[in-house]
C-alpha cells in the first residue's frame, strides 16, 4: 500500500521537472529500488499505471532497477549478502550487520521529448 | 530527452521530516514513534502510560487512525494532550501530517510525545516522521513469528513491548523463542514484558521513558534511526 505513496512521489517530481524542462510527454522512467524496501515491482508498476493517468507520464514505460542487499558486519567488517532475515555474518555469526548497499530509493532518469 | 534525476523519492518526506524534529529539539521534546499492529494495544499501553507519569512527565500524543476518532478519545480521558490525525485511508502517518497535527500542540508545554502510528507493521517504517526513537509494540495474541515475519520495524526500534502477557497461558505464545528472535534481529534494543491489564513491567517501561525525556532535558540528542 505505501508503494502509492511512493509512486506519487515519483510522479510529483517527474512532473515538476518535466515543466522546468519543457518537456511535454514523458516516455519512460527509470527507478532505482533497494531490496530493504520489500516494495513490489508488480505493485509499484499497477500505481504508477493508476497514478499517471492525466499527467505528462501518462502512457510512459516505468522500468526498475533492483539492488540487492549488502551488508557489513560490525564485528569483523566482513561484507555479506543475507540470506533470509536475520542479518548474521556468516562469518562469525554476528547480528545486527549494517547496511551497506540495498537502501536506494530514487528516480535515475527520465525521458521525453 | 534524457533528464538525470538522482533524487530520493522520500527526500520530501525527509525534508519535512528534519524540520519536525528542530522543533522537538528547541521544544526539548522526546518523540516516540509508537508501531504496531492493529488491536496490539496501543492505546491501552499509551492510557496506562500517562496514569503512571501523571506529575512526573507532561505526555502529548499524536493518534493516527484511518476513519475514527475512537483512541483520541480514550487516551483524552486519561488526562492527556491528544491530537486525531485522520489519514483516510493511508496506511502510514508521514512528516507532513504530524507537521500540520503539530499545530494543534503546545510543544513547549510537554516533556514526552507520543505518535501512535496508524496499526501496521509495514509500511509506517519507512516514514521517518521526526522522531527521536521508533518504539514496536506486539502483543502476545499475535504470535511470537511476528518479529520473523516483520524484521523491518524490530530492526529499527529502539525498544520492544510485548503486550497482553496477562492472556499467555491461553495462547502458544512461545516467549523465549520470541525473545531470542527479537534479539537476534537486533540486539541492541530494550524490550518490555507487560500487561495493560495488570500493570506487570510496566513500571520498567515508564522508568525507561523518563530516562528518554531527561535525556533531552540535558540537550542530549538521542540518535535518530
Amino acid at each position: 500500500m505505501h508503494e502509492l505513496s511512493l509512486i506519487q512521489a515519483l510522479i510529483d517530481m517527474v512532473v515538476k521537472s518535466a515543466i522546468e524542462n519543457n518537456i511535454k510527454k514523458v516516455t519512460k522512467v527509470q527507478l532505482v529500488v533497494g531490496e530493504y524496501y520489500g516494495a513490489l515491482p508488480e505493485t509499484l508498476e499497477f500505481a504508477f499505471a493508476i497514478l499517471t493517468e492525466g499527467t505528462v507520464c501518462a502512457g510512459s514505460e516505468l522500468a526498475i532497477e533492483k539492488r540487492t542487499l549488502l551488508l557489513k558486519c560490525r564485528e569483523c567488517a566482513y561484507e555479506f549478502r543475507p540470506e533470509g532475515y536475520l542479518y548474521s555474518c556468516p562469518n562469525c555469526t554476528a547480528v545486527n550487520a549494517a547496511l551497506v548497499k540495498g537502501r536506494e530509493l530514487y528516480v535515475d532518469y527520465y525521458e521525453g521529448e | 530527452m534524457k533528464v538525470i534525476v538522482g533524487k530520493d523519492l522520500l527526500s520530501a518526506n525527509a525534508g519535512q521530516a528534519g524540520e519536525n524534529r528542530v522543533l522537538f529539539n528547541n521544544n526539548r521534546v522526546t518523540v516516540i514513534n509508537l508501531i504496531s499492529a492493529p488491536g496490539s494495544g496501543k492505546t491501552a499501553l499509551l492510557e496506562k502510560t500517562a496514569e503512571l507519569l501523571r506529575g512526573k512527565l507532561k505526555l502529548g500524543v499524536v493518534v493516527g487512525d484511518l476513519y475514527t476518532t475512537r483512541d483520541a478519545e480514550r487516551i483524552e480521558r486519561a488526562g492527556v494532550t491528544v491530537v486525531q490525525i485522520n489519514t483516510e485511508g493511508v496506511c502510514h502517518l508521514t512528516a507532513d501530517m504530524v507537521a500540520r497535527a503539530l499545530q494543534e500542540v503546545s510543544l513547549d508545554q510537554l516533556n514526552l510525545l507520543f505518535i501512535e502510528n496508524v496499526g501496521n507493521l509495514v509500511c509506517p517504517v519507512s516514514f521517518d516522521l521526526g522522531e527521536h526513537a521508533k518504539v514496536a509494540l506486539l502483543s502476545v495474541t499475535e504470535g511470537s513469528d511476528k518479529p520473523a515475519k516483520y524484521p523491518g520495524i524490530f530492526r529499527e526500534a529502539v525498544a520492544t513491548v510485548i503486550s497482553k502477557v496477562d492472556l499467555l497461558p491461553y495462547t502458544d505464545f512461545d516467549l523465549p523463542a520470541c525473545l531470542e528472535e527479537i534479539q537476534k534481529i537486533n540486539s541492541d534494543q530494550q524490550v518490555f514484558i507487560t500487561s495493560a491489564r495488570t500493570g506487570q513491567d510496566l513500571s520498567h517501561w515508564c522508568a525507561w521513558l523518563e530516562q528518554l525525556a531527561a535525556g533531552k532535558a540535558k540537550g542530549n540528542n538521542l540518535a535518530s534511526r
